[in-house]
């Protein structure tokens, strides 16, 4: 086995050398494909992932073809008759796809708006403070939220909101007022659902802007030290300049994600009554498609969506270039 | 100077003091739960879910109700599969695919990579992946909960930078002493790797463990079913009878079963956190801040 390898290398050595002697296109062919050979393994045991990427990446994409058809399970995907762009159309003229855009732009934007600079003044006063220990207990417990499902935050939201034994209800009670049903309450909902993201993802979210902050150069600090600068002057003038492109970074990155108006958070604590201020446009194309069987029109639908989704990510990474200098990927 | 020192205490103050606010905030809800789930029926009926608890008042009685049911076990059994088997995959699944792309003389690497963020940047929805695994017959087998998410483009992506920082020279030394490629990833890049691996594997752990949308749209079975799953019936349903034995002459009111679910669902997480918290902090960094 070890002898056949190293011939294999020698011969692939020798073949290298004298492909480098003179060029022509069978030449460069041959070199090609000797660099292939070289890197055999590697193809070898990369195979099984692409496999995977080709059939639950490619195939999908294959299947979105019948946004474009009326779906008929017994017809399947290839038999079904064409239609054209009727179930895009149906949708962009039904009563859903207004208040769906904007409920699902109202989440994403809210996180954006409330949730970043949250998360900017967290990185900042973690990044100032003296004591390390504290430090290190703030991060630890602020990061744990992140990896909880949001089943568990289901839970967690319902022994604090719960009317009968909630603690927000029972304080609510104490100063003599109603209990409110926050979660199935149209007026309250979507506080609930932006308060509970902030709570959840904040800590986590520090991360980047932190490690921006550590990568500022000490010496400015201690110049402006000297120069008299206020701990409130360093921060404007040296720590938010210095994590700036990290914020157009994920500025940027959370505007080509606006259509995202996270789904698995509205799927577990939305119900009936606050539809109106809460469906997202996951949360319809899961109920019109797998629940109601409207496969073609929920197609349509996420296909819509996937293709807004990715034209305004082109359209970020190309204003990330601009202005921060680098690509968002 | 003395001024100089009283501002920097007053800000030092406002400092520690945010970050003390934003403790309180996260820690208060966990702590409701955790008492929640620990008063005593008798007290939970005169006056409801207290502050505060001396250790020797908890009540332990709501976590032995449901660790009883046959239901719950057989959840948190098949949550242990699906996490095991889910991360085992994606695990043997990322690595190949994150070291090709470390390798940068590796001919079609450009290719595979725009191949792999193509999916990554368009996703045509959930129908159509949902058309392929009723089509491949993955209904009610624990191939549909791990397979269609096996690989993370963005895992793949932190992997890769991870592997693209190993020096050269000592892969290519190995290459001289008459190493393949496959030996090098397994006995030098393998071993310079386990804080990635420990990371990655971590990330995927979370996901595996966390995931509740796939189990519901494609196991029937509740038998079938992972803790998230029940956990949410736990909580959502009128009629808690169907998920755990139960009625209101015997031990625990309904809330504090349901947190005890709770906490009994999140208790892996909590385990695992502390353990692998060093490593991922590091991890997601070397994600973010490439070069």
């Amino acid at each position: 086995m070890s002898q056949f390898m190293s011939a294999a290398t020698t011969r692939v050595g020798r073949a290298q050398r004298s492909a480098h002697s003179s060029g022509g296109f069978s030449k460069r062919v041959r070199q090609l494909g000797l660099a292939m050979w070289k890197h055999r393994w590697i193809y070898l045991i990369t195979a099984p992932t692409l496999l995977y990427y080709l059939v639950f990446k490619y195939i999908p994409l294959y299947n979105a073809q019948i946004a474009f058809k009326e779906f008929q399970p017994l017809l399947g995907i290839e038999g079904s008759p064409w239609v054209g762009l009727q179930n895009l159309e149906g949708f962009l003229n039904s009563i859903y796809f207004g208040q769906l855009m904007t409920n699902t732009i109202f989440f994403s934007g809210a996180r954006l708006v409330l949730g970043m600079p949250i998360a900017i003044v967290l990185a900042l006063m973690l990044h100032e403070t003296r004591f390390a220990f504290f430090r290190n207990v703030v991060q630890t417990i602020t990061y744990l939220p992140h990896f909880l499902s949001w089943v568990i935050m289901f839970g967690i939201l319902l022994m604090l909101l719960s009317p009968s034994d909630g603690l927000v209800n029972e304080i609510i009670k104490s100063f003599g007022g109603e209990p409110i049903a926050f979660l199935t309450t149209p007026n309250w909902f979507r506080q609930i659902v932006i308060g509970s993201d902030i709570w959840k993802e904040t800590g986590w979210s520090t991360i980047l802007y932190l490690a921006a902050l550590l990568s500022i150069s000490p010496e400015l600090y201690e110049a402006a030290a000297v120069d008299g600068a206020s701990r409130l002057q360093r921060i404007w003038n040296i720590s938010l300049p210095g994590i700036l492109p990290v914020i157009v970074l994920v500025t940027l990155l959370r505007l080509g994600n606006i259509l995202q108006g996270g789904f698995t958070q509205i799927f577990v604590l939305y119900s009936l009554p606050v539809y109106s201020v809460g469906d997202i446009i996951d949360t319809w194309v899961y109920r019109s498609g797998i629940l109601d069987f409207q496969f073609s029109l929920a197609t349509a639908v996420g296909l819509f969506k996937g293709v807004i989704g990715l034209t305004l990510i082109m359209v970020s990474n190309q204003l990330a270039k601009r202005f921060a200098g680098r690509n968002l990927y | 100077m003395k001024t100089k020192w009283r501002e920097e205490i007053g800000f030092q103050i406002l400092v520690n003091g945010f970050l003390l606010a934003v403790l309180i905030a996260i820690v208060v809800p966990l702590w409701r739960v955790v008492m929640t789930s620990l008063t005593p029926l008798d007290l939970y009926n005169k006056s409801g879910v207290p502050a505060f608890m001396w250790p020797w008042d908890w009540s332990f009685a709501a976590y032995k109700q449901v660790l009883q049911q046959q239901l719950f076990l057989g959840a948190a059994l098949n949550s242990a599969v699906i996490t095991i088997s889910g991360t085992a995959l994606s695990l043997a699944l990322t690595v190949p695919l994150a070291y090709a792309l470390s390798t940068r003389s590796l001919p079609g690497r450009n290719l595979i990579t725009t191949l792999i963020l193509f999916t990554f940047l368009f996703h045509p929805g959930l129908i159509p992946d949902y058309l392929l695994v009723t089509r491949l017959g993955l209904q009610n087998t624990v191939l549909a909960i791990i397979l269609p998410p096996a690989v993370s483009v963005y895992n793949t992506l932190v992997m890769r930078a991870f592997f693209e920082g190993i020096p050269e020279e000592i892969k290519e030394a190995a290459r001289i002493d008459g190493a393949n490629d496959l030996q090098i990833l397994w006995r030098i890049v393998l071993p310079l790797s386990v804080p990635i691996l420990l990371t990655i594997g971590m990330f995927y752990a979370v996901w595996f463990w966390n995931e509740f949308f796939t189990p519901i749209i494609y196991l029937n079975d509740l038998t079938m079913q992972p803790l998230p799953v029940l956990l949410r019936n736990i909580l959502m349903s009128a009629r808690l009878n169907e998920y755990l034995e139960y009625d209101a002459y015997t031990v625990s009111p309904v809330a504090t079963l349901q947190s005890a679910s709770v906490l009994l669902t999140m208790l892996p997480m909590l385990i695992l956190y502390p353990m692998i918290q060093r490593y991922f902090t590091r991890g997601a960094l070397i994600g973010a801040v490439k070069e």
